[in-house]
């Protein structure tokens, strides 16, 4: 059985509790106590149906507010795939969390409400899953029962969309259109009767076939070093072992790599896991190499094959999203960890700020406000071994850091 | 290996792996459930074949299962690790918690203010947890290190934002962190990695016949910690699928006595696990409210 990790963006008007409720309820992924403690709450609010959205709404004050503030993850299986959900809230000041909880999904489902068509949130919510170059987008047009399933709306929220998606310079993304009513239950485990005119698959049909791991880099190697291991023990002497989790690429025994910053070639040895040796390490997963030669190589260090390293700079171009209450700085210093590197940096220069959701870029403005995404100049005081986000996404992120709080103010893609 | 399962032990151990380096007195709290046994073979994994960087916390609330304490010390000794014991007996002949009384009477709530203590005490930067994601709305909510404040308590609305795989432990004097590794396993995944691993587990998982009441509709073992008020008493078979104060920990009603019947049982169940906790039943809001006081 695989994982796939899927993000789903909006509000509670459009019906995103009850799309996921659905999702959990059509696939008995819900126990007799949590849907007893949903109707007992429901109950209690006066409302003479379940509010699905109090199974998603963990915080009180979320539920005070019937919003959703802050990214919950949820799980269920079916008997093909096991998913988790990142759900996350689709309002423009928690721009944040839906960054936050899109930046390690495979796919992303932005949801459309029937009525409504593509609005300023939708067009966020796509700028957000490109930005992040999540490689499938589930465009769900929801309610479809409250537009008596017309084929001729859905067709025209779709072409709508698909006019909007022509104004980004790149596209990274596989777009599907699914029609749907999470209340009726159409199109999201179960066909329904009421769309004929859509052949396409259902939500979860899709979910359970969507290919995974597209946007894992298999050709460049890439060993950012976590941790060394040294037993210190009779049995293990002089061992000494670079703990770390596979960036890109593959590492096999006798290859020749380079350690960064160092620049000293050496051989692997014997890649060590708990339950043996391996003569391959692939992308993502964790290992401890051991090289042939003893050279200095600490955390923070990268270790990539020989003939195929990373970009070595101080200087860079990145975008940013602004995560923090506080705002930028212009030519502040901040603290960048990029895998497992931390290196003071400054932020060089704001080239511009996008308007989400017009793509008008600002180029007045300098300084960075919360949920803000803007493309900037970054230089670091030691150079950071890195590849294109585009390229490499392990190896191209990266999260900003203030120094006085020690938050995570902002997330960054090096272009 | 079964790929899902395989992903998240990858994850988990590059978080483990992330705590040893971005700390420098972390420790892993241990509760001789099974969530902790899956850390701690986690930790096993992860430094091979150094050992694991940090001790084993027990908070004991002294209203323990007697085979959970029997495997605690088994355990440390059989992967050599330090095993440090914070004691509510100690908190209460302290003064610094009263037991609660009345018939729902537990020492869950209490362990707070001995676990708290136990961080001060040594001065612990970063405590490795094993709570998971789908036990409760609110733990859904809860960050892979999460930063708790000098008052060891968890503020919902100011998390730092978890991007990509950046973990940032970065906290200033006073501060610690909470980590939760197993984030993102549910209870199906951890009893199928206890079964690929083959691993060993306290005997209270599996059925045994023991003296219980029935109270509020769950099944809960007779014991001299609880308050009983006048409940019948009755053997028979069951089993536990969560551990706990003794106190706050209710029975299922079982014969599965090997891993495979386990899974085949909670794949069968319609009650969730925290169903049979009696600490979350308290209020709607019962788990945000033991987190916002510093609870794990």
């Amino acid at each position: 059985m695989e994982l796939l990790k899927f993000s789903t963006a909006g509000s509670v008007d459009d019906g995103k509790s009850t799309l996921i409720g659905r999702l959990l309820y059509d696939t008995n992924s819900l126990t007799t106590d949590q849907i007893q403690a949903v109707e007992a709450a429901s109950k209690r609010k006066g409302f003479d149906y379940l509010d699905l959205s109090l199974l998603t709404d963990g915080l009180s004050a979320e539920r005070e507010q019937g919003i959703t503030i802050d990214v919950a993850h949820i799980y269920f299986n079916t008997d093909k795939r096991k998913f988790i959900i990142a759900d996350t809230p689709g309002h423009v000041e928690y721009t944040r969390n839906m960054v936050t909880g899109s930046s390690n999904s495979q796919l992303s489902i932005i949801l459309i409400d029937a009525r409504k068509g593509v609005i300023e949130q939708t067009h966020r919510h796509f700028f957000i899953a490109n930005l992040l170059q999540i490689p499938e987008v589930i465009v769900c047009v929801n309610k479809m029962d409250l537009v008596d399933y017309s084929e001729d709306t859905f067709n025209n929220i779709r072409i709508e969309f698909e006019e909007f998606v022509r104004g980004f310079d790149r596209l990274h993304q596989n777009l599907t259109f699914i029609p749907a009513s999470s209340l009726k239950g159409d199109n999201i485990v179960n066909k329904g009767e009421s769309m004929d005119w859509y052949n396409g698959p259902t939500l979860l049909e899709y979910l359970e076939n969507v290919q995974v791991n597209q946007d894992v880099n298999i050709t460049d190697a890439r060993f950012p070093v976590q941790y060394v291991i040294r037993p210190q023990s009779e049995e293990y002497h002089d061992y000494r072992g670079y703990a770390g989790n596979v960036a890109s690429g593959k590492f096999n025994v006798g290859d020749e790599v380079v350690a960064f910053p160092s620049g000293l070639t050496s051989k692997i040895k014997q890649i060590t896991t708990f339950d043996g040796n391996l003569e391959t390490a692939e992308a993502k997963q964790s290992v401890t190499l051991l090289l042939e030669d003893e050279i200095d190589i600490t955390r923070g260090n990268l270790i990539a094959k020989a003939g195929n390293g990373p970009r070595v700079e101080k200087e860079f171009t990145a975008q940013l999203c602004w995560m923090d209450t506080t705002a930028s700085i212009p030519g502040g210093k901040y603290i960048i960890q990029h895998s497992n590197n931390r290196v003071k940096a400054m932020l060089k220069d704001v080239e511009f700020i996008v308007n989400t959701s017009t793509l008008e870029k600002d180029t007045e403005r300098k300084q960075l406000k919360l949920n803000d995404i803007a493309q900037v100049q970054i230089k670091t005081a030691q150079p950071l071994f890195f590849d294109s986000y585009e390229q490499n996404k392990v190896n191209g992120s990266f999260i900003i850091i203030d120094e006085g709080t020690k938050s995570t103010v902002a997330a960054g893609v090096i272009l | 290996m079964n790929n899902h399962l395989k992903t998240l032990e990858e994850e988990s151990i590059y978080i483990l792996r992330e705590v040893a380096a971005q700390f420098e007195r972390p420790a892993l709290l241990f509760s001789g459930g099974k969530d902790s046994i899956t850390l701690v073979h986690l930790a096993r994994k992860a430094f091979f074949p150094a050992k694991f960087p940090f001790p084993l916390v027990h908070i004991d609330t002294g209203h323990n299962f007697e085979e959970t304490i029997v495997f605690r010390d088994w355990l440390v000794n059989k992967v050599g690790a330090q095993l440090i014991v914070g004691s509510v007996q100690d908190s209460i002949d302290q003064k610094k918690v009263a037991e609660e009384t009345g018939k729902y009477a537990s020492r869950n709530a209490l362990q707070t203010v001995t676990l708290l203590d136990t961080i001060e005490r040594n001065k612990f930067d970063a405590c490795i947890g094993g709570a998971r994601r789908d036990e409760e709305k609110a733990r859904a909510k809860e960050r892979i290190f999460s930063v708790r404040d000098d008052f060891g308590q968890w503020d919902p609305k100011r998390q730092r934002p978890e991007i990509w795989h950046h973990l940032n432990g970065m906290i200033n004097f006073g501060e610690n962190v909470r980590v939760f590794p197993i984030s993102n396993w549910t209870e199906l995944d951890v009893w199928s990695y206890i079964k690929q691993e083959n691993m060993d587990l306290p005997s209270i998982y599996f059925t045994h016949k023991r003296n219980v009441f029935e109270r509020d509709g769950l099944i809960f073992p007779a014991s001299p910690y609880i308050n009983m008020d006048g409940e019948d008493i009755f053997e028979t078979d069951v089993r536990f699928r969560t551990v706990g104060d003794m106190s706050c920990t209710a029975a299922v009603l079982s014969t599965a006595d090997n891993v495979d019947d386990i899974i085949t049982e909670i794949k069968a169940s319609t009650i969730s696990e925290r169903g049979a906790r009696f600490d979350d039943k308290r209020s709607e809001a019962a788990m945000e409210k033991r987190k916002l006081a510093g609870y794990f």
